[in-house]
């Protein structure tokens, strides 16, 4: 099966205006060689793509010396030397023996690209999502495990919905029954903790599932994608049955964390090292292919029965509170029928007073409004300031020690779950995945 | 040497840093600094795949290595992009500018559209595994006593990681230096005499310093491309002194024309290069000499019909041995011997008889010794077999580095082109007609047009007016050259002065401009004399004091007319009978005792006026 769904571009490309109406005049198409003359210079190159955003008066041509340059095109001549081949994208297959010796780990793809291949001819990158792509890439895998690949999405993680959630927890409970030790899902970074966390309520499962990204594309010889990659498969033959988050544990290539995948955020736009374990320890370090245990609360390998509680309701809105914030926001969601409410907000649990009628509103509504704090650090506690106690009375529910964008994933999967706003209740004050921790270890806030 | 019957052909890449404020992609500071790293940063790099399924050989080589990179980094110092830690930031515009300057001084056609490229490297010296380069301008000229020299590109690029140590587990790189902007000039590859490219090298060199270019050791280098008929083209790098460039061009030329000569006697031998490693171990096992008797494994080859090839000289002191061992070197191995060379070392004829026999070698054959760890030795030993391989092909294409005495050394295989992709984090820069025209407007004078120009307005000799433009003092020059003093004392204290004075170990580098005004305002006041001025500035260098006070604790104020008479006075009482019995041939005497207590205090002419007054006057009345 192929990827599906949004085609995965990190920057669009396509001539328009001027541009493409010259090329179409000249019947020229990208990889073909052509000149183009203009005053006393004139040069010779391949014609390239060129990024959607940028003018529509230059040509990208890449020079025989391998340098790209943009050529205006308003007053140039433009001709046609060679009808230019596109290069196929093919490799022989990769003939590996499965190894009966090794596990089969499963790496399902979502689109991100954990592995590329670039044609420096044209200069494109092409992710790969095949396990031969993936091998071709990473030949050491085969040392380790038998390396069965499969493409779910090709989307950017920013695009994900919470009815993909589903979809992947389907796909990843298929390989699982088809003999999976583990699996190893990889995915953007972006909202890779989500997605974590919503794979942590739909799936029991009895092996490990990883997830696991790159911080820097893996077009670059630089990309933390292998040790990512490599140290999330030995995760995966692990025995540590949860869903969880693989990725570098500090910005050198020596070790990755292995993250709860409800207790995990990204903490860093850029950095290798933007996953940590907030209010909570990693469960284990990967280094040199082996794992160490960090705490030893996890589930182990086989104990549960795979199931997928699969029933979400994707109505529900995590809104960030800030001084000024307007009530209406919450009147909108009431207004559009939503069935929950995360409030991320200030210190212990608070908002602006001026929200409490609205937030009295949606109680009465039957709309479930649970209280994190925008703090990320730290759990909720509503009773120190009487503006908590207010809210309290209104009916907000204080997730603890809960993580913002966890308790909105688990509210999107209570609200599946049952009808009864008690119920709904109950289910997000009880640990279900490890999201709530009742002890706050002086260990876990490094300032 | 008749350079054309050989084929010569040669070219320059000449790499300078920018002056510019902050780095090409992120606002750190560009200067380099010896402070303790606050971090250590390990990484690992892996060559990227190509579509074309063509690894590039560099990289490849590079990779076979598998090291580990540690980069020292600072909190204040260098910042996330030079970690590899955050996306580049957008181009920096001076440099940007500075560069198409540069271009336009060199009479080249600028790009339309600046694209940034990433050019792989994985030798670790940039963080992300690429170099990020992009073309400015091509097809320019420089004009040389020896005619037009073609300017084929001008690129400008980030500078790389300052290699700092290599560790048994790793290459120890600081990140100071990287991503300090450069330019790449690269002439067209046809020079054909090793005099016109060390001018052309020149030329530049004053072109490029009429600019906003970092100056001083380190901030430009050139690599030189060298080939002769018959033979390869050559990359040397880090040529440091442009007077040495005639050199190493010509050790070049007998180094490829010896490996031609060896070429065909290898011909003439019917010489093999086998793959079969012998475990040699064992006939060592009494061995003197320490290398071998320490090493884990020592191992061999034989080279058919090398048998003293291996010692024949390339360049002096260097021979087809050392080029050998140059690749094995990059396998991290020190022990190696040949056969052309031994018995020595320790290693007795006896030994060395016995290898022979236990390889079944002729008198005809070499044989080379790896002593190290096994997987090491073997790894060194198949690098030698693959230069030795090339021997018999003739000079390989390869990159070499420039050592001191002119010599060259084996660095890596000749890159290949085809490893530039789009840099997809920086969007093209549009360079504009509008940004040529200021900047045409702006363009600096040229260091020729500035020093016939300062000759003519100034009045200075030829020679003057060139080392002023050279040792880029023609901008103080001309500052200082609004007070009332006599052009030629300010060009000459500027061009030769102050840097004798620094050779006699004065501490010249506390003086400002500032301070040499202030000097020689009081000359210009009459204050002090001419000769007064070297060691008043030496003394204000030394003491960072005012140029008054300098003078004043020197002694070296003028006196003023009346007391220099009142001092000859003096002198003329004491020596009366001197005067009395020479008349006017006094005169000389008298000066000298004079100046000997006026000098710098006092205008010499004016204490002659003085003194031949008196003594005429005396004279006139012992009458
Ligand atoms: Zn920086």
């Amino acid at each position: 099966m192929g990827p599906k769904k949004h085609e995965r571009e990190l920057i669009k490309m396509a001539y328009r205006g001027l541009a493409k109406k010259v090329l179409e005049k000249e019947s020229i198409k990208i990889g073909d060689r052509i000149r183009v003359e203009r005053d006393d210079i004139s040069y010779e190159g391949m014609l390239l793509d060129r990024p959607e955003d940028a003018d529509d008066k230059h040509l990208v041509l890449k020079l025989d010396n391998g340098y790209n340059i943009g050529v205006e095109i308003e007053e140039a001549t433009i001709e046609l030397l060679e009808e230019g081949s596109r290069p196929k994208i093919k490799f022989p297959p990769v003939d590996v023996e499965r190894n009966p010796q090794l596990p089969d780990i499963s790496i399902i793809s979502t689109g991100g690209t954990v592995a590329s291949i670039i044609d420096y001819q044209t200069g494109a990158v092409h992710p790969a999502f095949t396990a031969d792509d993936l091998l071709r890439a990473n030949p050491e895998l085969l040392d380790i495990a038998n390396i069965r690949g499969k493409a779910i999405f090709n989307i950017l993680s920013e695009n994900m919905l919470p009815e993909y959630w589903v979809e992947a927890a389907h796909a990843i409970a298929k390989e699982i029954e088809d003999g999976a030790w583990g699996v190893v899902v990889a995915h953007g970074t972006d909202t890779m903790h989500y997605t974590a966390a919503a794979l942590s309520f739909i799936l029991k499962t009895p092996v490990p599932v990883i997830l696991t990204g790159a911080q820097r594309s893996s077009d670059r010889p630089s990309s933390d994608a292998h040790l990512n990659l490599i140290s999330s498969v030995v995760a995966a033959k692990s025995d540590i049955a949860e869903v969880m988050v693989c990725m570098h544990a500090s910005i050198d290539d020596k070790s990755c964390h292995l993250h709860l995948g409800t207790k995990v955020r990204k903490m860093h736009t850029s950095r290798r090292d933007t996953f940590k374990s907030i209010n909570t320890t990693p469960i284990a370090e990967i280094k040199d292919n082996k794992i160490r245990i960090l705490r030893k609360d996890y589930k182990k390998r086989g104990l549960e029965e795979l199931r997928v509680r699969d029933k979400i309701e994707p109505r529900v809105a995590l809104i960030k509170t800030y001084p000024g914030i307007n009530p209406e926001i919450i009147e909108y969601y009431i207004d559009k029928n939503y069935k929950g409410i995360v409030i991320e907000g200030t210190g212990l649990g608070h908002c602006p007073e001026n929200l409490i009628p609205a937030i009295e509103r949606a109680n009465e509504m039957e709309i479930i409004v649970a209280m994190a704090s925008q703090c990320i650090n730290g759990r909720v506690n509503m009773n120190v300031y009487s503006t908590g106690r207010r809210l309290l009375r209104a009916g907000v529910i204080p997730v603890a020690d809960m993580l913002p964008e966890t308790a909105y994933v688990k509210l999107v999967w209570a609200l599946g779950q049952s009808n009864d706003p008690e119920t709904v209740k109950r289910l997000m004050l009880k640990n279900i995945a490890g999201e709530i921790e009742d002890r706050s270890s002086l260990r876990h806030f490094q300032g | 040497m008749d350079w054309d019957k050989i084929g010569l052909k040669t070219g320059l890449e000449i790499h300078q840093q920018l002056d510019s404020k902050g780095k090409l992609f992120c606002p750190c500071n560009c200067e380099l600094t010896d402070e303790e790293p606050e971090y250590n940063i390990v990484r690992r790099l892996r060559p990227t795949q190509s579509e074309l399924g063509k690894i590039d050989r560099a990289a490849f080589e590079e990779a076979k290595r598998k090291l580990k990179f540690y980069y020292q980094a600072y909190s204040d110092h260098t910042c996330l992009v030079e970690a590899d830690e955050e996306p580049p930031h957008p181009i920096n515009s001076e440099a940007l500018e500075i560069a198409v300057t540069i271009a336009l001084l060199l009479n080249m056609k600028v790009v339309d559209e600046f694209h940034t490229m990433r050019k792989q490297v994985i030798d670790g010296s940039n963080t992300g595994g690429f170099q990020r380069t992009g073309l400015v301008a091509t097809e320019g000229y420089v004009e040389t006593p020896h005619g037009r020299v073609k300017i084929e590109n001008l690129c400008l690029e980030e500078d790389a990681a300052r290699r700092i140590e290599e560790r048994e587990d790793g290459i120890v790189f600081r990140l100071d230096r990287l991503g300090i902007p450069l330019v790449e000039i690269t002439t067209d590859p046809s020079i054909k005499d090793p005099i016109q490219l060390k001018d052309v090298a020149y030329q530049i060199g004053q072109i490029l310093r009429s600019t906003k270019v970092k100056r001083g050791i380190g901030t430009i280098r050139q690599d030189l491309n060298i080939s002769i008929k018959d033979g390869a083209r050559v990359e040397v790098k880090g040529v440091q002194d442009l007077n040495k460039i005639p050199e190493i061009v010509k050790r070049e030329v007998q180094r490829q024309l010896k490996l031609l000569e060896i070429r065909e006697r290898l011909k003439k031998r019917k010489a093999k290069v086998e793959d079969k490693i012998y475990d040699v171990k064992e006939i060592f096992n009494d061995t003197k000499s320490k290398i071998i008797k320490s090493a884990e494994s020592v191992l061999a080859i034989k080279l058919e019909g090398f048998a003293g090839l291996i010692g024949v000289e390339l360049q002096p002191n260097r021979r087809l041995g050392t080029e050998l061992a140059d690749y094995a070197k990059k396998r991290g191995v020190t022990g190696i011997f040949h056969t052309d060379e031994l018995p020595a070392y320790g290693i007795s004829r006896k030994e060395v008889e016995n290898l022979i026999q236990h390889m079944q070698a002729s008198e005809n054959d070499a044989i080379i010794i790896i002593a190290d760890e096994k997987s090491k030795a073997e790894a060194a030993l198949g690098e030698v077999i693959s230069r030795a391989r090339m021997a018999l092909e003739g000079v390989p294409e390869e990159t070499r580095k420039a050592l001191e005495d002119g010599n060259t050394s084996y660095l890596r295989p000749l890159p290949t082109a085809s490893r530039m992709y789009v840099e997809t984090d920086i969007p093209p820069f549009k360079i504009g007609s509008n940004m040529i025209k200021r900047l045409k407007k702006e363009l600096p004078e040229l260091p020729s047009e500035k020093k016939e120009r300062i000759k003519r307005e100034y009045d200075l000799s030829e020679d003057l007016a060139s080392q002023l433009v050279r040792k880029g003092l023609a901008e103080d020059f001309e500052k200082l050259a609004k007070l009332n003093v006599e052009n030629t004392l300010i060009a000459s204290l500027l061009a030769y002065t102050l840097q004798e004075l620094k050779r006699e170990s004065h501490n010249i580098e506390n003086l400002k401009l500032k301070d040499i005004i202030g000097a020689l305002r009081l000359l210009e006041d009459g204050k002090i004399s001419k000769d007064a001025l070297r060691d008043i500035i030496a003394y204000m260098a030394d003491k960072k004091v005012e140029p008054l006070k300098a003078a004043k604790e020197l002694d070296l104020l003028l006196l003023t007319r009346e007391e220099v008479e009142r001092i000859i006075q003096g002198i003329m009482e004491e020596k009366e009978e001197l005067i009395k019995e020479r008349q006017m041939a006094a005169m000389g005497p008298l000066m000298g005792e004079a100046m000997k207590k006026l000098r710098g205090k006092a205008d010499g002419q004016l204490v002659n006026q003085i003194l031949k007054e008196k003594i005429k006057k005396k004279l006139t009345s012992l009458e």
